[in-house]
């Protein structure tokens, strides 16, 4: 395989698509004689449905069916556990009883021959509840905590270590519950025939949506397909199905028609997860030196009361610094809300800004450079795990990150640079993020015509799998990208992991690599089995595969194609492979991305106003696929994290619960004008234990890091320590 | 304009990518919807569906407008442009698309239509536009995966090339 795909800049092959308009996302499927289908949300936050005044609304122009929980079918809900499914709890089971657990719930769906009509009847129609007062406000102390399974970890006693130490700070963190927002809003259309039943949905797992919809509705797997060929951004939110899902195919299998259900923006508030609100507290002792003594990381996030979600909020903590006495809790609070899901850096975003923020604080403490004091505490090996890494280059990507954007130049006191009248500030943190790995597979078929067919039940959210996996199966086939086609977004492919968690690469691309070697292995025994092959009766070990053509080892002519292969029989090679990681190598190594952030703040201090002026960020990720999707995935994961420093948060009325700015005008995410001179740089890394095309995932890292170091600007600007996310104009003018 | 009756449907016609196009809507129907749901031209996405994020960007009379905030009856009679007429033919992409996919001016594509019908009639009115410019126009559209350098990157060297090959013709 001696032509390089890996590591090119190729452009996107989904490209075309995407700018002529043909990319068609999960709204955009159309089926003859569909029906349109729209939610009726509750307007309580809690409580029961006492009455609904459906059937003038069944008499309005165009509508078919007004389904609550008195006329919807009784879904026999047989246990699905999904591996994106929080581990305790159970999910929502819409329309089968009265019950309100959170503002926003459906309790009802009307369905009408086009949207307008749908929608007429929707808004029509009359609910009446028996409302009791939710609990949503997490910093409610009198919400009890819960633990959830094995939350909790400690080295030492870090405790008295924190309280022993010299110089010690010990503060409360706040980051905002935000909603994911991408750009195209949930959609599923639904057709049943007989008891088989297709979903155009969007998906970012779509197997699994497949195993969830067949267990809620009592089907064999194999009777549901759910196909998604293009995602509109998800960020997290499509990894689970949500309750529209089922929905959709309720409505369908109720009305005996084809459904078409869109959720609307404000619904996506509602039901679609969020990033959870978390409470934090981080105590830090150190010597004067600067050398950790102690560590304490506490955080709680909230939940809904029928499931507990978890996320890795205090994992890093536990590996990021050398520390003998560390201590992590990690608890519940259960409210009356629908459950939260994984935002992009699920976990480490938010545990990583708490501690973060706390190690920049130490470093004024202390009078140690905050990179300085990073270096200080770098660990050899993973002290929580007791096991080396398998690769880590935290400090080269500060150095490279440093240099690039010019550390050098900034002078340690608070409110000391300045441009004109405005307060320029720089910060620095620290980003990581596991390097995942999970069991998946593909498929290769070698066709006559040279092309090769690739397919896997993966997902493209926006990343770029489509082109990333083409330049896998175009490497390890030996053929030039063009001929490789890639497929994706059919539940009917091989089987994969979820879209998320950063493990797509090394997941499926390590699945395709095994299926490519495979096809390669089928094609030289069927050349060798052929009496007109020039490698006919070859001892397999004699041969040899060259961009893309088999010979005997050292002999100079062109040998074989696949098409030529191929051609002799007439049947194309068609080979699975799979792939997952060594158990002995998981048990063996620490596998983590590592990256530092720098961030440039202005800001106004008459006013008060924050502007980032520049993000500069160096990732250790392993191996880089294609540098442009990664550089693009990294200033995507900036403002991301620009958003999350400066702007995103979801409000809930403290009454009802209801999400007060559930709508793109106030949920304020980064416009062009709000985004700065983005820069990601990546340190040459070779790891050769993660996985064999030694990737480390990109998508989640590229988010962590960038809120801290846009708040310890902020600090070095002003002198205000900022604790609570998102930073306000407030928080900076106040005295 | 014919008095116009909640009850019933009401006949419009207009222009929509040279063609001309007749149909009957409720008084009440969205362009985006006529455009996505009778007509079946999904290109013009729906984000937010109330003129913030720009993703339902199309072309009335060349100027860009919220397609989503826009009723179908008031393009009665004019010339309604959206992303499946940009490439001049099937198998050739305007420059500005063009620009798009080889400078990696989007990720997910949710956003791209939106935007490509905006820079279209930036760049044919101001062929001169610069990058503070570009910036201003872009920013009424929301893209939740680039980070939008490359949306800007694109937009100038599609602008550069117009211009280029505006010399070249002249
Ligand atoms: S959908 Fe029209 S502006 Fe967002
Ligand atoms: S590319 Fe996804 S919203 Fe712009």
């Amino acid at each position: 395989m001696n032509v390089s795909s890996i590591g090119k800049p190729l452009t996107r092959v989904d490209g075309r698509a995407k700018v002529t308009g043909t990319a068609r996302y999960a709204a955009d499927f159309n089926q003859p004689g569909q029906l349109y289908a729209v939610i009726v949300s509750a307007t309580v936050g809690l409580g029961r449905v006492t009455e609904i005044a459906s059937t003038e609304v069944e008499r309005m122009p165009g509508v078919v069916a007004v389904i609550t929980h008195r006329n919807a079918q009784k879904l026999p809900y047989l246990p699905h556990k999904g591996v994106i499914d929080p581990a305790v709890g159970e999910r929502l089971h819409v329309l089968q009883d009265d019950q309100v657990h959170f503002y926003g719930q459906p309790v009802a769906i009307v369905v009408a021959d086009n949207l307008d009509h749908a929608e007429r009847a929707a808004a029509a129609l009359r609910i009446t509840y028996a409302a009791r007062r939710p609990l949503v406000d997490h910093a409610d102390r009198t919400i009890e905590r819960i633990a959830p399974k094995s939350a909790d970890g400690s080295r030492g006693d870090a405790d008295v270590a924190v309280t022993q130490a010299p110089v010690m700070i010990d503060e409360a963190y706040e980051i905002a519950r935000e909603n994911h927002n991408p750009m195209e809003p949930h959609a599923t259309t639904a057709a049943w025939s007989g008891d088989r039943l297709t979903l155009w949905s969007k998906s970012q797992y779509l197997v699994n949506e497949q195993a969830e919809i067949a267990a809620v509705f009592g089907l064999p797997v194999e009777n549901v397909e759910v196909i998604c060929p293009f995602i509109g951004g998800a960020f997290g939110t499509s990894l689970r199905t949500w309750p529209h899902v089922t929905l959709a195919a309720l409505a369908a299998r109720q009305t005996g028609r084809t459904v078409k259900l869109v959720l609307s923006r404000k619904q996506m508030f509602f039901t679609t997860g969020h990033r959870p609100r978390t409470l934090q507290r981080i105590a830090l002792g150190a010597t004067p030196d600067g050398k950790l003594t102690g560590v304490i990381h506490e955080g709680t996030g909230e939940t809904s009361r029928y499931e507990q979600f978890t996320e890795a909020l205090t994992a890093a903590t536990a590996y990021l610094y050398s520390c003998p006495n560390v201590r992590t809790q990690y608890r519940l609070a259960q409210l009356d809300t629908s459950t939260p899901n994984h935002m992009r850096g699920p976990g480490e975003a938010s545990g990583i800004f708490a501690l973060e923020s706390a190690m920049d604080e130490l470093s004024y403490k202390l009078g140690i450079d905050p990179i300085e004091l990073r270096r200080r505490n770098e660990p050899r090996r993973d002290e929580a795990e007791n096991k080396p890494f398998s690769s880590r280059s935290l400090m080269q990507c500060y150095e490279l990150g440093s240099e690039r954007f010019g550390w050098a130049r900034r002078t340690p006191e608070p409110r000391s640079m300045r441009d004109g009248r405005l307060l320029i500030g720089l910060g620095a943190a620290t980003a990581t993020y596991p390097a995942y790995h999970a069991p998946a597979s593909a498929r290769v078929r070698l066709l006559a015509d040279g092309l090769a067919e690739v397919e896997a039940a993966a997902s493209d959210m926006g990343p770029g799998t489509y082109t990333s996996m083409t330049q896998v199966a175009a490497e390890f086939l030996g053929l030039p990208p063009e001929q490789v086609r890639f497929r994706l977004g059919q539940s009917a492919y091989p089987q994969t992991p979820s879209h998320g968690g950063s493990w797509t690469m090394a997941s499926v691309g390590s699945a395709i690599r095994a299926a490519c070697v495979e096809a390669q292995a089928q094609a030289a025994s069927r050349a060798v089995a052929d009496s007109g092959s020039p490698v006919f009766e070859a001892s397999v070990d004699d041969l040899e595969w060259s961009e893309g053509r088999l010979r005997r080892r050292g002999d100079a002519s062109p040998g074989m194609s696949y098409r030529d292969i191929i051609a002799r029989t007439g049947t194309p090679v068609e080979a699975e492979g799979s792939a997952q990681r060594d158990p002995e190598v998981a048990e063996g190594y620490s596998m983590h991305s590592f990256g530092a952030v720098f961030a440039e703040v202005a800001i106004d201090p008459d006013v008060g106003t924050i502007r980032v002026r520049r993000i500069v960020g160096a990732y250790g990720i392993g191996r880089v696929v294609n540098p442009l999707l990664a550089r693009s995935q990294c200033t995507g994961g900036m403002i991301g994290g620009i958003g999350m420093a400066l702007m995103e948060r979801t409000v809930l009325d403290p009454r009802d619960g209801r999400p007060v700015n559930a709508h793109m005008a106030d949920y304020l995410m980064p416009v062009n004008l709000d985004v700065p001179k983005l820069e990601a740089y990546f340190v040459d890394e070779v790891d050769p234990h993660v996985n064999p095309l030694g990737v480390k995932g990109l998508g989640e890292i590229a988010l962590v890091g960038t809120a801290p170091a846009i708040a310890n600007a902020v600090f070095h600007a002003t002198g205000r320590r900022v604790r609570s996310l998102p930073i306000h104009i407030e928080d900076v003018l106040t005295a | 304009m014919p008095r116009m009756n909640a009850a019933r449907k009401h006949p419009v016609e207009f222009t929509l990518n040279g063609r001309t196009v007749r149909a009957e809507v409720e008084n009440r129907m969205l362009l985006s919807d006529l455009l996505r749901h009778e007509i079946g031209l999904t290109g013009t996405h729906v984000g937010c569906e109330h003129g913030v994020c720009g993703a339902c960007t199309v072309q009335i009379d060349g100027r860009p407008a919220r397609a989503c905030l826009t009723l179908a009856q008031q393009v009665r009679g004019s010339d309604v442009r959206t992303v499946e007429a940009l490439a001049p033919d099937p198998a050739v992409l305007s420059p500005l698309q063009a620009a798009f996919r080889r400078h990696h001016g989007l990720q997910c594509g949710f956003c791209t239509p939106g935007i490509l019908m905006s820079l279209d009639a930036l760049l044919r009115e101001r062929p001169d536009a610069d990058r503070e410019d570009i910036r201003e126009h872009l920013s009424g559209h929301l893209c939740r995966c680039t980070g939008y350098a490359t949306i800007v990157e694109a937009a100038l060297a599609a602008a550069e090339e117009q211009r280029k090959e505006e010399t070249t013709n002249a």
